[in-house]
């Protein structure tokens, strides 16, 4: 590292006492130099500190939080031992910072204009009467549309990715000369995702801005940082350029993780990392990984790794380094099930189903009853396989989450079918329906915090659907409980506990748990994956698979992420604003030909690989409903043909047996 | 908007009229009426009993007294007290006017004051000024009024002599005749008003102060007063207009107890004087009064919160 | 072991985890300290009280304390110490029935009017809000001068007003809650109604009811004291610190000891409940709102 870096964070150490008077660390003596014209990508999970270390570059700590040693310097100013005046001066002036949830993050009573405004008054040069001007310049850099009409609007009005960009705007008003980003893209859909990136990435060529980038998202990393370091328990573990860390990581942690992220190019699931990353509470003898680490030996559980700086310029925290390609040799990619191989018949049949949210009031039912509101989902005919895994893909809106909760009987359908087997029709209230019914659909919900009953424990939960589906209790309901449990990979004496006392990764196997306990024949799977930490889904999907291939079971698997739907799907159905784009099998849909807006989600997606771009095809417009006639992709679609797109419904080409793409474009020229 | 404004003011209207029923089913229920109030001992004699009941009209059905009577409170004139001869309105007036003016005093002084502890306590949260204002809103708010405002009697009137501890002046008497008097209780009203209000206002601001918009504002490089004027307070105090408007109606319908330790010749003391006379009909009027008091200022707040928060104001301006 | 010794187990756990947090805590530990003296107060107190209460002395009217009377006496010459000692019973009695009473009748009908919800709960609260527009003396003492004083009226009556406003808490948590996934799940499940109700939402909504139900115990002694003072409470002889506290303000300028030693007894109980039922929610995790009384 050059000796005269912008941001130098030296030996750093933070942490928090705790209620016993015993001193918690977040950072442990971390080191970090930014020079300008680098981006640094800081990787981490839960646990890491990164965001810790990220405001700490600001002279900032959550409150709790104090230094325990270590210095901190801003272009030679030290950051903890400076004059508040200057502190202030320096936020958001020189160095500026973009937060993780600006939805959040902008004051709620002040419009969108007086907050930049206030940016400018604070730090730019401009003269007062050129701020309404200066807002509006800066609106634009970021790529807004309508930056006068924004500057009136209040925060909550805007969309997520639009307030996102505002917060670039702001952290842009001072023409900063270092930028901390903090997960700056969390929350928000694929393509807008994309898109800020892309413009995240020119801001930094165009003003040699010295960049701290701080995600968990491998794919952001690669596409806006030359550099990467990965933290691992307050620790960093690894240092080096972008390809380095992202192509041949030598920390096990790090191979691990990106080993474990499913990637498009793959058609298998991607190898697993057991366990769980270690909480800050947690007293660590040695390495910290190495509970994890299939490397792992005596020394490494005994004392703990120093950094060793290499000569080709990165520096690892493990004993092992020079051994990670043994790693590679290890890992086997495990073959994913099969199970159209047999056709065992039709699990599940969804005929053109249709639901609606909107409750017209009954004002407007008397006075414009042809006014009402297009129906959230619509048209959505699907014939699930039994044995088979039926993705489910698509942004917010559409729709996909609400195809689960009408299967699961917790939104009443508007109109359609829902046939089980073949044979017995679906009644679309839960109430209604039989208990043989109930017992043959699960669901598992996406956030494990919320799905399980704060009061009550492994054991109890388990019951519930051993009670209420085989009428079991004392010895024979606790045997089989335990049986599920270990089939979840979870001890016997997790029965005890209370999700207080769980990881989110092992909540969420409980709840796989209660769902295979009613050895159901359908499971409804709502964004499993997307609350768990990146190191955990892998195996959260590989023991979804597992259980799948023991019993047979089907799954109906919705997420936004096309890799993680890629990795476990048989079959996929792409969904935009409620309807059906493109249906087939995983490895058809995800290649050539493809309906437009597959095109634009599969272009949009970040691979952690540097050297991939993406390709932008659509725009970020976030939609908020269906259009009344016509296509629903029809407002963003790049290939629009013209009126028909408005007014017909896409015609149903099938491309190939089982694939078919809705679209008016002929099929040759898709 | 205007639609809203509407919409909120009939539902306004709609809970007084309920309450108006609920206030003269509840009476109507209760055994005896107006008459046996009235006569007292001699409710044995049958004869008296009907004859005073045609002199009253009690005769008529319930629902035909219930018109008449809102009819006549709307336009102001609220019938005649349990004698049969004395306006209600005239009696009710008079305390209304010094229920009015002790409350108006008492928010003028409390409601201030406790914003300002509130935010001094919320800001400088577990420091001094925080421990000694919090301690003193929760002996405040745990003691009854009465003991409080005995308390305060016993030290600034009785001990120190700064104050009188009791009020003598009569219910018509002008406003100015009610000074020194009013101070005492104006005191101990402001006193318990101010503790309620300080702690919600306290917690308000704490949550603020610890949310992520205001952190921001900080690593902008906003300094410390201007983000507090200009991010922190505005989104703190807005929670804070609802429970101002439960106090105030508090302050004129609920300080009953107050009125009786100070004598004052308020609405409170008119209710407990009625209630003991069982004279039911100045009662109801009362009841009726505070109701729609309650309501209105309901009203105010719903409105001054609509119109204060950005997220409604443009729910119902931008269309 | 089977699964429902489990839960007993679980229940008996978590109590006694609560307790060590509340008594971790110095507001707790004064709390529950001033608490259970007043309980034991009020159990012993006609064991110990050095006079009888009701004893008239009318040559010691007024008198100052002195070693036979450690309080002095009051205007009748009864004794002040005892009546203090004794004060606090007939509160405590009332109280500690009409607040469980209470919390019981407006939880069960709170959580009733959240899960019918709609429209037919939106009307029903539009009479629970217009019933508590009506200032809660007015409607407390108008039952009251109609069926007399004591505690037969005294009970109900506290019972029914305190309860009111507990409905609107229980149906709040019970808004909160039913729209969580965990109910949604076992909705799924197809588990009956009244099985998400006991099994998902009640001991969910208990720790919310158990924190309401101690501030409504400390609302409900002002409102008793209260009551005393004005004279439509206890009725004399009966000691009770209220009613003390109103015959003697009047000579407060010249022996206030009839009126201070009321106050403390008033006083250290309710604050006793008020920082328990502070020390309660923070154990329990239960952000408390800070509503006015009734």
């Amino acid at each position: 590292m050059p000796q005269s870096s912008f941001i130098d964070i030296k030996n750093l150490s933070v942490g928090y006492t705790s209620r016993n008077g015993k001193i918690i660390p977040v950072l442990r003596d971390v080191n970090l130099s930014i020079t300008r014209g680098d981006s640094i990508g800081l990787v981490g999970e839960s646990g890491s500190g990164k965001s810790t270390l990220a405001l700490a570059a600001m002279g900032y700590f959550k409150r709790g939080l104090h230094v325990i040693s270590g210095q901190v310097q801003f272009d030679g100013i030290d950051m903890l031992n400076i004059e508040r005046n200057a502190l202030q001066r320096l936020r958001g002036g020189r160095l500026a910072l973009i937060p993780q949830n600006s939805g959040q993050s902008l004051t709620p009573n002040l419009r969108i204009g007086q907050q930049i405004s206030e940016a400018l008054r604070l730090h730019g040069d401009l003269p007062a009467t050129s701020f309404d001007v200066g807002v509006i310049d800066l609106l634009s850099q970021v790529r807004l549309p309508d930056p006068v009409g924004l500057t009136d609007r209040y925060p909550h009005e805007l969309s997520g990715g639009q307030q996102q960009r505002v917060a670039i705007a702001m952290a842009l008003a001072s023409n900063p000369e270092a930028l901390l980003l903090d997960e700056p893209t969390t929350g928000l859909d694929v393509t807008t995702q994309a898109h800020i990136m892309e413009l995240l990435r020119d801001l930094a060529k165009d003003r040699n801005l010295a960049m701290l980038y701080v995600s968990h998202d491998l794919g952001a990393i690669a596409r806006v940082c030359n550099k990467v370091m990965v933290m691992y328990a307050g620790e960093t573990v690894l240092t080096g350029s972008a390809k380095q860390v992202l192509l041949s990581p030598r920390h096990p942690y790090a191979h691990g993780l990106l080993v474990s992220i499913p990637r498009l190019n793959e058609a298998s699931l991607p190898q697993a990392l057991d366990g769980r990353p270690p909480m800050p509470s947690e007293t660590i003898t040695g390495c910290a990984f190495a509970d994890r680490c299939k490397l792992a030996d005596q020394t490494c559980h005994k004392s703990p790794p120093p950094l060793n700086h290499l000569e080709t310029g990165e520096a690892v925290r493990c004993f092992h380094h020079d051994q990670i390609g043994q790693l590679n040799q290890k890992t086997e990619k495990s073959a994913r099930s099969n199970p159209t191989a047999a056709d065992k018949g039709t699990a599940l049949s969804l005929a053109n189903l249709a639901v609606s949210y909107s409750q017209p009031g009954l004002l407007s039912k008397l006075f414009a009853p042809q006014d009402t509101p297009p129906s959230t989902v619509d048209r959505i005919t699907i014939d699930i396989k039994k044995g088979e895994t039926l993705g489910l893909v698509g942004e917010s809106g559409s729709g996909k989450s609400t195809i689960l909760k009408t299967i699961a009987g917790m939104v009443p359908a508007q109109s359609g079918n829902i046939i089980l087997n073949q044979a017995e029709r679906l009644d679309m209230m839960v109430e209604k329906r039989p208990a043989a019914h109930l017992r043959q659909v699960q669901i598992i919900f996406q956030n494990p915090d919320d799905s399980l009953n704060p009061r009550h424990t492994v054991a109890q939960v388990l019951a519930q659907p051993l009670r209420l589906y085989y009428g079991l209790s004392g010895t024979p309901l606790r045997d089989r409980s335990i049986d599920i449990l270990e089939q979840v990979r979870l001890g016997e004496h997790y029965l005890e506990r209370l999700p207080s006392q769980l990881s989110g990764g092992e909540k969420q196997r409980v709840a796989i748990a209660r769902a295979f306990a009613a050895d159901p024949e359908i499971i409804l799977c709502d964004e499993v994956t997307s609350a768990l930490d990146v190191s955990v889904q892998a195996a959260v999907l590989d023991l979804l698979d597992v259980l799948k291939r023991q019993d047979g079971t089907t799954y109906i698997f919705v997420s936004h992420d096309l890799a993680v739907v890629k990795a476990i799907s048989d079959r996929v159905a792409v969904l935009y604003q409620g309807r059906i784009c493109e249906i087939g099998p995983v490895a058809a849909v995800y290649s050539a030909p493809f309906h437009p807006y597959t095109d634009a989600l599969l272009g949009a997606v970040l691979e952690p690989d540097p050297d991939v771009a993406p390709r932008l095809t659509a725009d970020d417009v976030v939609e908020l409903s269906p259009p009344k006639t016509g296509c629903p992709f029809q407002r963003r679609c790049p290939r629009k043909l013209g009126s028909i797109c408005e007014t017909d419904i896409p015609t149903a080409q099938e491309i190939a047996p089982g694939h078919v793409i809705h679209c008016h474009i002929p099929q040759l020229d898709l | 908007m205007l639609f809203m404004l509407i919409r909120r003011v009939l539902l306004g209207g709609v809970t007084v009229c309920i309450v108006s029923l609920i206030i003269f089913a509840g009476v109507e229920m209760l055994p005896g009426d107006a008459c046996t109030q009235f006569l007292g001992e001699y409710q044995a004699d049958e004869e008296l009993l009907a004859q005073c009941r045609k002199d009253l009209d009690l005769n008529r059905p319930p629902i035909d007294r219930f018109a008449e009577w809102t009819q006549g409170a709307i336009t102001g004139d609220l019938g005649l007290a349990a004698d049969g001869t004395t306006k209600i309105s005239t009696i009710v007036g008079d305390r209304l006017k010094n229920s009015l003016l002790l409350a108006f005093l008492a928010m003028a002084v409390g409601i201030p004051l406790a914003l300002f502890l509130g935010v001094v306590s919320g800001l400088w949260r577990d420091r001094l000024p925080d421990i000694i204002a919090s301690t003193l809103a929760i002996f405040a708010m745990t003691i009854p009024e009465f003991v409080s405002a005995t308390l305060l009697i016993l030290v600034l009137s009785v001990w120190l002599g700064w104050l009188p501890g009791i009020v003598l002046t009569s219910a018509a008497a002008p406003a100015s005749e009610f000074f020194p008097e009013i101070l005492l209780p104006m005191i101990v009203l402001s006193f318990v008003m101010c503790a309620h209000i300080m702690r919600m206002v306290r917690s308000s601001v704490i949550d603020v102060m610890a949310s992520d918009y205001v952190q921001m504002a900080t690593l902008k490089g906003v300094p410390y007063w201007q983000m507090v004027f200009r991010h922190a307070l505005p989104n703190a105090l807005l929670p804070a207009i609802n429970v101002v408007a439960l106090t105030i109606a508090w302050l004129l319908g609920g300080v009953v107890v107050i009125e009786v330790v100070f004598n004052y010749p308020g609405l409170g003391r008119l209710m407990i004087d009625s209630i003991s006379d069982r004279n039911l009909p100045v009662v109801q009027s009362i009841a009726l009064i505070v109701a729609s008091v309650y309501v209105c200022v309901n009203l105010a707040a719903d409105l001054l919160t609509m119109i204060a928060n950005p997220k409604l104001r443009t729910m119902y301006m931008r269309k | 072991m089977t699964v429902s010794s489990t839960s007993h187990q679980q229940e008996h756990g978590r109590f006694i985890t609560v307790m060590k947090d509340i008594l971790a805590r110095p507001s707790g530990r004064i709390g529950l300290t001033l608490v259970l003296f007043h309980i034991l107060l009020a159990l012993l107190s006609p064991l110990i009280a050095p006079y009888d209460f009701k004893l008239q002395n009318s040559s010691l009217m007024l008198s100052p304390p002195s070693s036979e009377h450690w309080l002095g006496a009051d205007h009748l010459g009864r004794d002040i110490l005892s009546r203090t000692l004794m004060g606090g019973r007939e509160a405590l009695l009332v109280t500690g029935i009409a607040t469980p009473l209470a919390v019981i009748w407006g939880g069960f009908i709170g959580i009733l009017f959240g899960l019918v919800g709609g429209r037919v709960d939106e009307v029903l609260m539009r009479i629970v809000d217009a019933f508590l527009s009506l200032p809660w003396i007015l409607k407390m003492l108008v039952l009251i001068v109609t069926f007399g004083t004591g505690i037969g009226v005294l009970i109900p009556t506290l019972t029914f007003f305190y309860g009111i406003p507990v409905i609107r808490v229980a149906r709040a948590a019970t808004h909160d809650i039913i729209a969580r996934d965990f109910v949604w799940a076992a909705k799924a499940r197809g588990h009956s109604r009244i099985s998400i109700i006991w099994r998902e939402l009640l001991p969910n909504v208990l720790d919310t009811l158990m924190v309401e139900g101690a501030m409504r115990w400390s609302w409900m002694l002002l409102a008793f004291s209260s009551l005393s003072f004005l004279g439509f409470g206890v009725s004399p002889p009966t000691p009770d610190w209220g009613l003390m506290i109103s015959d003697a303000r009047g000579f407060m300028s010249f022996a206030p000891w009839g009126v201070i030693a009321p106050v403390i007894g008033l006083s250290s109980l309710i604050i006793g409940i008020n920082l328990s039922a502070d020390a309660l929610a923070k154990a329990l995790g239960i952000d408390r709102a800070q509503k006015a009384p009734m």
